[in-house]
């Protein structure tokens, strides 16, 4: 047994190892951020809102990325959104205990966690090869995918908060399910399903890897669903790369755009969440 | 089986044996009921009458399967597929365990209260007017003056009138309690079940709770499931004892209190065990 | 106020046995709409993996199982295989764990013990932000910041000094270019970090606090509380929550990219650059026409890290749910 004054010592110096770690994962933060601010801001002008892509030294923009990443996303949380609600609500009220809802909550946790380019491959498989090319519709099949299951978890979770009473109050009144799923359960919860909508958002907007072999990006300005369609992570990527000063710079001031809209995204769903309890 | 219960116990004239009360006709009659929780048989054989306009208690130690009789009246088991009940439970003659009557329908003849307070988390109107309108279309003046006649009957209109668009759930415990009260009683049941309504409130709004019950059963059958012995024998006109799943005892109140049949209720009563 | 029940009733009520419920009809729609979706998803995970299958299939006919160990990836011979991207998937994954993992054990020992409530809060969301910040992001920063320094200050000394000894001495080899397999490793440590870290707060906070209270009793340090109660205590948990991180690496793409180096060849050199299953299907994909030998190629190495990511999830999953159930 090691003396006391050395078991103190061993204490201390763990202490302070630890505090040094968690200051260091906030560096990180901090580092990225920091990142992003120097080399995004300058080059954050109008024309990155106004204009859309266009050659190198044409004073070029992001509008169309823009524009196609929010078409994307919001037709992707169209159909994702009531596929994620209504399978977390299925998980938490009708197939809690039943064969199907441990067999879906299984799967929900593998997509959940399953690489997004896979997702991507498989909708290149499923729509793009058979519907003849590249599209919108496409990407955003691609990102409603990974939408669904970030909304089933926080939907399901949420409503396992919500007192059994509730439920049983409401259809103690005679209700059907239906409203009381709806009027009530859905309403008490409805701060955290909210979350899970808005972290669903996050996770769609800054993804690119599904997108490369769905929407593929288009350098145009296009709203044709049907067609190739340009959207702010692709754009990054192929600008990062590039050789071109002012390409970088524009993958810059877009990065820093995708950053603060994703992280204040997740602050505000977790505010939501604080209000809630 | 103990069968302190007479077969031919005759609710309505014992009822009758008090000199205020009339002869009551039986708006619930149990008969033959049993009930499992997956293996666990939780009532056996449960035979008993329940007058109508009444206020009927049902006592017992915890886990004694009175609240699960209860949830029997108004199908609230079927909500969990691995509860089931076995038997009949006659209203008005027509037998509402099983599936042969929508589970809503039976709800909307006999109302719940709970344990704990549910105010649902909208408006003190709309937790009124959720239940209306999921069995009846009324304008909104049909609908206000719903509102209104249910509070006055919960006895918190008073404390209600200028705040109906405010949220429940910013209401006190009490006032929350007799807000499902009102809230059951807009649907218009016939029978109202309680569920220990009092246990999560203090003295004072458990007093107003019981005088309300008092008033209630003017027009309402009234059940109601206690853990509290002085509450029984002031609110009900009839006990019923349970234990271990089993009905032991049925009696006017006023019998049952001062001089039960069976030694377990005497025990019960007593404070012997529970 | 004393309306009699009679007196409200608008229209008589019917009898019992011939009232409708009020969702004899919507009731079957909505609870069959929530089944459908609940099957939905297992039906969507069945379709996922019979499309991968299906693509890569014809890869694995034309060479065999002799695909999944074989190093080649050359277009112009039209000859692929798998391992150098298996290789470097697990490779890179493995680093990114044994660098988060101390990390992960730090910051929740900070944030279950040390830290005081009025900053456990804000320092935890700080953790978790890092999680949601976008792939890409740590793409570039990876490319742009970090990649530069390990070329001039980390690598360097280390090839100097290491890259002499014997055996050892294999992992330090060939030029400090600064991307490679460790900087990929570096930058998913970092992205994996805040899923581990929060998993071992979450199962940390549930160990009974009279379990720690009685091991404080006997004169135990904090350290050795946290060491040989709250840790063993949540044991399996937290085995599942590194393997959730090592899920998630193996799949991360866009990250790896930018800085793996992209090159198809072995090296045991952490500095060497190589090349994962997903970053090569990013990279190689705009290259591979449909019907091409390549493009089924790549949608085989999907299927195979598809299951390799599946058996981790799984065996994750069976982990930090063993103590919940």
């Amino acid at each position: 047994m090691a003396s006391l004054a050395a078991r103190r010592a061993k204490d201390t110096t763990i202490k302070a190892v630890s505090i040094g770690f968690a200051v260091f994962a906030i560096f990180l933060l901090g580092w990225i951020l920091w990142t992003l601010l120097a080399r995004g801001l300058p080059a954050l002008g109008l024309n990155v809102f106004t204009n859309i892509t266009m050659p190198p030294g044409q004073h070029g923009g992001l509008l169309n990325a823009i524009v196609g990443s929010l078409i994307q996303v919001g037709i992707a949380m169209l159909i994702g959104g009531p596929i994620g609600i209504f399978c977390g609500t299925f998980l938490a009220e009708n197939g809690k205990k039943t064969k199907l809802g441990a067999a879906a909550r299984f799967v929900n946790d593998i997509l959940l966690s399953a690489p997004s380019i896979l997702v991507g491959l498989f909708i290149y498989s499923l729509l793009v090869v058979p519907f003849g090319g590249f599209s919108g519709w496409a990407g955003s099949v691609a990102l409603a995918i990974l939408v669904i299951p970030v909304v089933v978890r926080t939907t399901e979770d949420m409503l396992n908060l919500v007192p059994v009473g509730l439920r049983e109050a409401a259809f103690a009144l005679g209700a059907p399910q239906w409203k009381v799923v709806m009027f009530i359960t859905w309403r008490a919860a409805r701060a955290g399903i909210v979350t899970g909508v808005l972290l669903a958002i996050a996770r769609a907007a800054g993804e690119t890897a599904p997108l490369l072999f769905t929407s593929l990006g288009n350098n145009a300005w296009s709203v044709d669903l049907n067609k190739p369609m340009a959207s702010l992570p692709i754009a990054i990527y192929q600008y990062a790369g590039s050789p071109f000063d002012d390409w970088v710079a524009l993958a810059w001031a877009g990065a820093l755009l995708i950053t603060v809209g994703v992280l204040l995204l997740n602050v505000v769903s977790r505010l939501v969440l604080a209000r809630m309890h | 089986m103990t069968s302190a219960v007479d077969p031919t116990f005759n609710l309505a004239s014992s009822v009758a044996a008090k000199p205020d009360a009339p002869v009551a006709p039986v708006k619930l009659k149990v008969e033959g009921l049993q009930f499992y929780y997956g293996q666990n048989h939780a009532l056996k054989n449960i035979n008993f009458d329940i007058p109508e306009k009444r206020v009927t208690a049902m006592i017992g130690p915890s886990g004694c399967g009175k609240s699960t009789l209860l949830r029997v009246f108004n199908r609230m088991y079927d909500l969990y597929p691995g509860q089931r009940a076995e038997g009949q439970v006659l209203f008005d003659g027509v037998n509402i365990v099983g599936k042969e009557l929508d589970s809503t329908v039976v709800r909307s003849r006999i109302g719940m209260v709970f344990q704990k307070p549910t105010p649902f988390p909208m408006s003190i109107y709309d937790n009124i007017a959720f239940g209306v309108r999921l069995h009846e279309k009324l304008n909104k003046a049909q609908m206000d003056e719903r509102v209104e006649w249910c509070l006055r009957k919960a006895a918190i209109w008073d404390e209600t009138k200028d705040r109906l668009n405010t949220s429940a759930l910013g209401m006190s415990g009490g006032q929350q309690q007799r807000l499902c009260i009102a809230r059951t009683i807009a649907v218009r049941p016939e029978v109202i079940l309680l569920d220990e309504p009092t246990s999560a409130l203090d003295p004072i709004s458990t007093s107003k709770i019981e005088d309300l019950i008092d008033e209630l059963k003017r027009e309402f059958t009234i059940v109601i499931v206690t853990h509290n012995m002085q509450q029984a024998a002031r609110c009900a006109d009839i006990t019923a004892f349970f234990y271990l799943g089993e009905l032991i005892e049925v009696a006017p109140s006023d019998v049952i209190f001062t001089n039960p049949k069976e030694i377990k209720t005497r025990d019960y009563i007593t404070g012997r065990f529970g | 106020m004393d309306a009699t029940v009679d007196g409200m009733r608008t229209g008589s009520a019917l009898p019992i046995s011939e009232a409708k419920g009020t969702g004899a009809v919507s009731d079957p729609i909505f609870v069959g709409l929530l089944w459908a979706s609940g099957i939905f998803v297992l039906v969507l995970l069945g379709l996922i993996i019979a499309e991968l299958f299906m693509g890569g299939l014809p890869a694995l006919q034309h060479f065999g199982l002799e695909f999944v160990w074989s190093s080649a990836w050359n277009p112009v011979t039209e000859n692929y295989g798998a391992l150098v991207q298996i290789y470097g998937t697990l490779f890179s994954a493995v680093i990114a764990v044994v660098v988060a993992l101390p990390l992960s054990f730090g910051i929740a020992f900070f944030l279950t013990e040390i830290a005081p409530p009025a900053l456990k809060r804000p320092i935890g969301v700080a953790v978790q932000l890092l999680a949601a910040v976008p792939s890409i992001i740590f793409g570039m920063w990876g490319f742009f910041v970090i990649v530069p320094l390990m070329a001039a200050y980390v690598q360097p000394p280390l090839i100097d000094t290491f890259g002499q000894l014997p055996i050892i001495g294999l992992l330090f080899q060939g030029p400090p270019l600064g991307s490679g397999m460790f900087t990929a490793g570096l930058i998913l440590a970092v992205m994996i970090l805040p899923f581990i870290t929060a998993m071992f707060v979450e199962t940390l906070e549930s160990v009974p606090p009279m379990l720690k209270e009685s091991a404080y009793g006997v004169g135990g340090t904090t350290y050795e509380v946290y060491k040989n109660v709250s840790v063993p205590y949540g044991r399996t948990a937290m085995v599942g929550a590194v393997m959730l991180g090592l899920g998630r690496a193996l799949g991360e793409t866009m990250a790896v990219t930018f800085v793996i180096g992209n090159a198809n060849r072995l090296s045991a050199s952490l500095f060497a650059p190589g090349a994962t299953i997903a970053s090569t299907i990013a990279n190689e994909f705009p290259e591979a026409p449909i019907g091409s030998l390549k493009l089924t190629s790549l949608l085989q190495l999907g299927f195979i890290l598809f299951v390799i990511s599946f058996i981790v999830l799984a065996v994750s999953r069976a982990l930090v749910r063993s103590r919940m159930d």
